[in-house]
Parts: C-alpha cells; sequence; structure tokens
C-alpha cells in the first residue's frame, strides 16, 4: 500500500469518525438530537385521547407554549398559529390517518407524524415574521394543499 | 476423479471456444432481452420525469386521469426497480457467460423464467397505477392502500429478481466447483455481491409485501402495524439503490481501467471493498427513519455509524481509481502533478460516461455522508435536497455508468461494432445528460435547503411568500428535465441502433487484467459464507432492537386509507 493510500484512508477513516463525535456531540451533549418521542396511541381514537382531545395553543410559561395539534388529510389542528417573538414552543403531534410530515420552513423544524405514535419537537421563535408550515410526506391528492402558518409577532 | 477431470477440460474448453467464437448466442439473446426492457423503461420514465419537472415548475398542468402522483409513482418504480433491476441482471449474466465459460441451460432457463415474472409483475404494477388506484409511490407506505394487484405484481418482480439472482449462485458455485482453489474471475466476484444484496434486500420488502399488506389490502386483517412496514420498507428501500451503485462500481474497477489501456487495482483490495459493502450495505437504510418517532436516540446513534462505515469503501474507491488513472496515463506518457490528465481518452464515449459518473460520486457521497448524520439530516429531510442527491447519485453516477457500458455491451452481445459516428453521438448524449443533470440537481438541492418538499405537485401554499420565493429555482428542473429528455432519447436511439442496425463485426468484453507481478490475492476471500453470516450479524445488531421494539410495544394499528 502507497503511503499516499494510508494517508487518504486514515484522511477518511478520521473524517468518517469526526461525523459521529460531532453528531454524538450534538445528541447528547446539546440536546439537539432528532425528534424521536416514543409515545403511543390509538390512531382510530385520536380526537378522545389526551391531549388530542383538546388540540390547541397553550401557554404553559413565560414565552413558553405548547401546541398540540393533529395532522390528517390535508390540514393541521389548529391552523393559523400565532405566537409572540421570543417564545420557545414545544409541538406535541399525532397523525389521524396516513403518514404525515411536519415542517416548518426556514427553522429545522422537521418531523415525520406517524399513526399509532405521538412526535415531540421543540423550537425557539425569535425572528417575528410568518413561517410556512407544511406536510413534507406525500399523503395523497391533496397534499400539496396541505399548509398552513406560524406567525411570529 | 475422473469425471471431475472431464469435467474440467469440459469447461475450458467451452472457455477456449467461447474466446475464439465471442459471446454465446443464446446467453447475448438473454441478456439482449434484459437490457431492451431497461432501456424501454428509461424511455417511459424519462418521459414521466420531464412531465413532473414541468409540472413542478408551474409550466404544466397535469389532467386528471394522470394526476402527478401517479406521474411520480410509475415513474420512481420504472427508474429505481424496473431500469436499474434488468439493466444490471442483463449486465451481470453477459459478463458471467463471458467470465465463466457460457451460462449453464439451467441457469439460463432460470434467469428467462425471472425476467417473464417480471415482466408479468411489473404489467400488474403499472395497471392499478394508471388507473389511479396505485398512486402512493415507490415507498408505498401503510397505512396507505393501493389496489391488491399492485402488490401482487410486485411480488412477481421480486420473486423475478430471485430466480435471477439464484441462478448467478448455480453458475458460481457450478465454476467453483469445477475450478478448485481458484478465486472466482473478479467481475463475476462482483456478480455474486451484488446477487447477494439483492436476495437480502428485497427479502425485508417481501416480508412486509406478503405477510404484512397482501392480507391487509385484501380485508383479511383490519390494520397493520405502520412502523414495522416501514422499517422493512427502508431496509429494501435504500439496499436497491446501493446494489445499482455497486454494479457502477463494478465497472469502475473491472471494465474502465481496460478502455483507457490500463490494470486494474489490486485484486485484493477490490475484493475487501465488495466484501465490506456486502456486510454493510442493508443497514444503511435506517438513515430514512431519523426524524421518525417511536426509535430512541441511541438506536439512531448507533445507526449513524452503520451508515457512515459504508462510505469508506467508497473512499477506498475514489483513490484507487484515481490512481488507476494516474498509473495509466504517466505510463502513456502523461507528465505533471495534473498534466497527465489530459493524456486519458476524453473522445471515448466508453470512458468518458463512466468518468463522469465517478466524479459525480464525490459530491452525491458527500451529501450522502451529510444526509446520514442525524441533525444535518433534519435540516435536509423530505425536501427537494434529498432528490437532488439521488438524481446525481442513481441519475448521475449510476445512469451514466450503465450508459458508458452500453456502447460496447450492446454491440459486443449483437456481433456489431461501435462506429466514430456513435462514439461521437454518445460523447454528445453524454454531455447533454451531465448538463441537465448539474442543472436540475443542482436547482433541487438548492431549493431544498430552503425547504421546498419532495414528493409536491406545483403549489404556492395559498400564495405563500417563502413558497414563491421558490418558484425562480423551481424553473431549473423543468430546464434540466428537458435536457435530460433529449439526452434520454438519444440514449435509447444508441442502444437498439447498436443492437439492431450497426455495422457487424467483433467487439471484445473489456475485462482489464491484473498488473504483472502483482502479488497473490489470499484465498479467504472467497468465503462468501462468511460474509453471509456476517451480514446477517450486522442486519440483526441494527434491526433486532427497532424491529422487536416496534413489535412488543406496538400501538393499535391501522386500518386502509386511500386518500387520492
Amino acid at each position: 500500500m502507497h503511503r499516499s493510500e494510508k494517508v487518504w484512508l486514515t484522511l477518511s477513516f478520521g473524517m468518517i469518525m469526526a461525523f459521529m463525535i460531532f453528531a454524538g456531540y450534538q445528541t447528547f451533549a446539546l440536546e439537539m438530537g432528532p425528534p424521536s418521542h416514543g409515545e403511543r396511541i390509538d390512531p382510530q381514537k385520536v380526537d378522545e385521547t389526551a391531549p388530542f382531545n383538546e388540540p390547541g395553543v397553550k401557554q404553559i410559561g413565560e414565552n413558553e407554549y405548547e401546541v398540540v395539534m393533529t395532522l390528517q388529510i390535508f390540514s393541521f389542528t389548529p391552523s393559523d398559529i400565532e405566537i409572540p417573538a421570543g417564545s420557545t414552543v414545544h409541538f406535541t403531534l399525532t397523525s389521524k390517518d396516513v403518514v404525515h410530515g411536519f415542517q416548518v420552513a426556514e427553522t429545522n423544524i422537521n418531523a415525520m407524524v406517524m399513526p399509532g405514535y405521538v412526535q415531540k419537537i421543540t423550537q425557539k421563535f425569535d425572528k417575528a415574521g410568518e413561517y410556512l408550515v407544511l406536510c413534507n410526506e406525500y399523503c395523497g391528492a391533496g397534499h400539496q394543499l396541505m399548509g398552513t402558518t406560524i406567525t411570529v409577532k | 476423479m475422473e469425471s471431475v477431470i472431464a469435467q474440467n477440460t469440459n469447461t475450458s474448453l467451452k472457455e477456449k471456444t467461447n474466446k475464439v467464437l465471442g459471446v454465446n448466442l443464446q446467453d447475448a439473446k438473454l441478456s439482449k432481452s434484459y437490457l431492451s426492457v431497461a432501456f424501454i423503461a428509461l424511455l417511459i420514465g424519462a418521459t414521466l420525469g420531464l412531465l413532473q419537472g414541468l409540472n413542478r415548475a408551474g409550466l404544466l398542468e397535469l389532467p386528471a386521469w394522470l394526476n402527478y402522483y401517479q406521474v411520480l409513482t410509475a415513474h420512481g418504480l420504472l427508474l429505481v426497480v424496473v431500469f436499474s433491476a434488468t439493466f444490471t441482471i442483463g449486465y451481470f449474466y453477459a459478463g458471467m457467460s463471458h467470465t465463466l465459460g457460457g451460462l449453464l441451460p439451467k441457469v439460463r432457463t432460470m434467469a428467462w423464467i425471472g425476467f417473464w415474472l417480471k415482466i408479468i409483475g411489473v404489467v400488474l404494477v403499472v395497471i392499478p397505477i394508471l388507473m389511479n388506484e396505485a398512486s402512493v409511490m415507490y415507498t408505498f407506505y401503510p397505512p396507505m392502500a393501493a389496489h391488491p394487484v399492485f402488490y401482487f405484481g410486485l411480488v412477481l418482480v421480486v420473486l423475478g429478481v430471485w430466480m435471477a439472482c439464484f441462478g448467478g449462485f448455480i453458475q458460481v458455485a457450478n465454476w467453483r466447483k469445477n475450478h478448485k482453489g481458484q478465486h472466482l474471475p473478479i467481475f463475476s466476484f462482483f456478480a455474486t455481491g451484488v446477487f447477494i444484496l439483492l436476495v437480502g434486500g428485497t427479502a425485508f420488502v417481501a416480508v412486509e409485501v406478503i405477510f404484512m399488506i397482501i392480507p391487509w389490502s385484501l380485508g383479511w386483517v383490519d390494520t397493520i402495524n405502520v412502523m414495522v412496514a416501514r422499517t422493512l420498507f427502508w431496509a429494501f428501500g435504500h439496499t436497491a439503490v446501493n446494489i445499482w451503485y455497486l454494479t457502477a462500481v463494478s465497472a469502475w474497477y473491472v471494465i474502465v481501467p481496460k478502455i483507457i489501456g490500463g490494470n486494474r487495482w489490486s485484486d485484493v483490495l477490490t475484493r475487501v471493498v465488495v466484501i465490506a459493502l456486502v456486510i454493510m450495505n442493508i443497514t444503511g437504510g435506517f438513515h430514512h427513519q431519523i426524524v421518525d418517532p417511536g426509535i430512541s436516540l441511541s438506536v439512531k446513534y448507533m445507526h449513524v455509524f452503520m451508515s457512515l462505515a459504508i462510505g469508506f469503501p467508497s473512499l477506498m474507491t475514489a483513490y484507487a481509481l484515481f490512481a488507476v488513472f494516474e498509473k495509466t496515463a504517466r505510463k502513456k506518457g502523461g507528465k505533471g502533478l495534473i498534466g497527465w490528465f489530459k493524456t486519458l481518452p476524453w473522445g471515448d464515449v466508453r470512458f468518458l460516461a463512466p468518468f463522469i459518473a465517478m466524479a459525480a460520486f464525490i459530491p452525491a457521497g458527500a451529501g450522502g455522508i451529510a444526509q446520514t448524520t442525524n441533525q444535518l439530516n433534519q435540516v435536509v429531510h423530505n425536501s427537494l435536497w434529498v432528490v437532488g442527491h439521488f438524481h446525481l447519485t442513481l441519475g448521475m453516477s449510476v445512469a451514466m455508468t450503465f450508459f458508458g457500458i452500453s456502447y460496447w455491451l450492446v454491440p459486443h452481445l449483437s456481433k456489431r461494432v461501435l462506429t466514430k459516428g456513435m462514439n461521437q453521438f454518445g460523447v454528445v448524449t453524454t454531455i447533454i445528460w451531465t448538463i441537465g443533470m448539474i442543472t436540475m440537481s443542482g436547482a433541487m438541492h438548492t431549493v431544498g435547503l430552503f425547504g421546498s418538499p419532495r414528493r409536491t405537485s406545483y403549489s404556492t401554499y395559498f400564495d405563500n411568500a417563502t413558497a414563491l420565493s421558490w418558484d425562480p429555482y423551481l424553473i431549473f428542473l423543468a430546464i434540466g428535465g428537458t435536457m435530460l429528455m433529449v439526452a434520454a432519447i438519444m440514449q435509447v436511439y444508441s442502444v437498439f441502433n447498436l443492437m439492431f442496425f450497426a455495422p457487424k463485426g467483433e467487439t471484445e468484453f473489456p475485462i482489464a487484467e491484473e498488473e504483472k507481478g502483482a502479488s497473490k490475492t489470499p484465498y479467504w476471500t472467497e468465503r462468501w459464507g462468511v460474509w453471509v453470516v456476517l451480514m446477517i450479524i450486522v442486519v440483526a445488531m441494527a434491526y433486532v432492537i427497532p424491529l422487536t421494539d416496534f413489535i412488543v410495544n406496538a400501538p393499535p394499528g391501522s386500518p386502509p386509507f386511500k386518500t387520492w
């Protein structure tokens, strides 16, 4: 094996390890792990199951909100959400039918929402403006219309 | 003992006749049939791709009887499954016939049965799509439920693939029995790896479709476990595309060095790359589930390693190929730190197409490494970035290598030659395809980072400002898609011209030799049993924990939905 190949392979291995270390550090030390909530729910009884029996925006602290949201073809409940700038928002999500995706453009909010599972994701909204919320997993004929907004004032 | 000797002389006689007379006509017919289906699928798939590009750019409204999601489902299946699988099988069968002394009659029959199973399967898959009864995409995630016929078709396609794979195993086992102590010829070594992965990967989707989806779509059971289905799908879904990549890699290691007049890279390292890709491939699919609920952070983190590990053999490959290029170019008088590059045969489409394919894998592989890392994946998951990524990997690295192969494989099989004119035509095709794919994929990567979702027909989201700001980029999907359509038509024309109309003659099956005086490859590389066991162990490490959790702690299941 040539010296240059040894150098190349060492660098390759080093790069893979660096990705591992950064991913691990972000996940476990900075708590930036990807959305992975484990709670289960009966997908046919979402409307009767707390907290999804009362979907909506709830203030749970100073500058802190919880959004309990159901996703169903082809809408989000609640929709057209308004929150003050600087708030941290905890989204609690589930699907009432097929697989959906929950994405807020211009943020890192991106999570799969599966029937039978409760998904959670948190985001701090510092900048005022209108954020586009959309379903990013194909869910049927009206998938391209499944969108709403979060207005940060 | 006597019979063994007789068999040995028999096979080596066959090998010699093969060399003198060229291709075995019956084997050639088989491979030509597979390749014909592959390129017809490419033509239809590209046409559907163009329709999507035009729609997504807001230039074309598709009619109700052929909507965006029907087109997208057919496009994905035709290109990711039909084009790639039939090309791969046709190509490896041609190479097995060439390097293993002709196909056994039994094996040829199996491959034909596999061929027809796949054809019937594809027809059964396409009919419900055309009737708008199966707009469920390449991934067909439950609880979306297509017409049961769609799933029956998929099962037949998988059975067809298995027939071809097991035919390959029989062929290889027979050769090994008659060549005790010898190394399997490198081309067939790649074929073996690919067939093992094809069986391993499709096994997961077969379990998903046969034991979960079909009983549920027929109404025999009321509900389905969506996370188990999804996890099984991705154990297949990503393995499939990695198999097409491994097929392209086989040409990079074995064929391209011969075309440029050089020698192969170290035989043992080549075999190690194949073995590593076979062992580690299947678990890579998990990175499609990084933002899924129900999977713990530690399992997801373990899978970062499992996915990134596949990057290592690819990085070995990158070094090997450029080392071969440099060595060959210098031997031909190339000079300077990078000046030797000019010595390579740029005007030869058989080199140019696979070279661009390899070069494309540099950004494509880098994008893949980014996507497999948890936090970076969250930024781009299900955005058009991902579509841009796999159009670089599959649409360039794989497809262009396949195109490059077609310029010698088709004439070889048809006893014809590649004329200067057709070579020029191929060079132009390659350039148009390259520019088209860079345009489209570049725009997809960019607009994906801004948040534009994949698998979504044209939408302004009620004139939302953010969504409207994506439109200028989406125009490039239409521009790139149009160029790709032109190149696809040219490519398919070339294939059929070379098959039926090009001047008669002999075209060689270019397999590069090892360098003279290369050290002997140790025999442990041939221990396929061990590699398969290791593959199963790695798969078990990756999937036993999450699958058990999904089954034991399953939520109530989901009934079928038809939401289109």
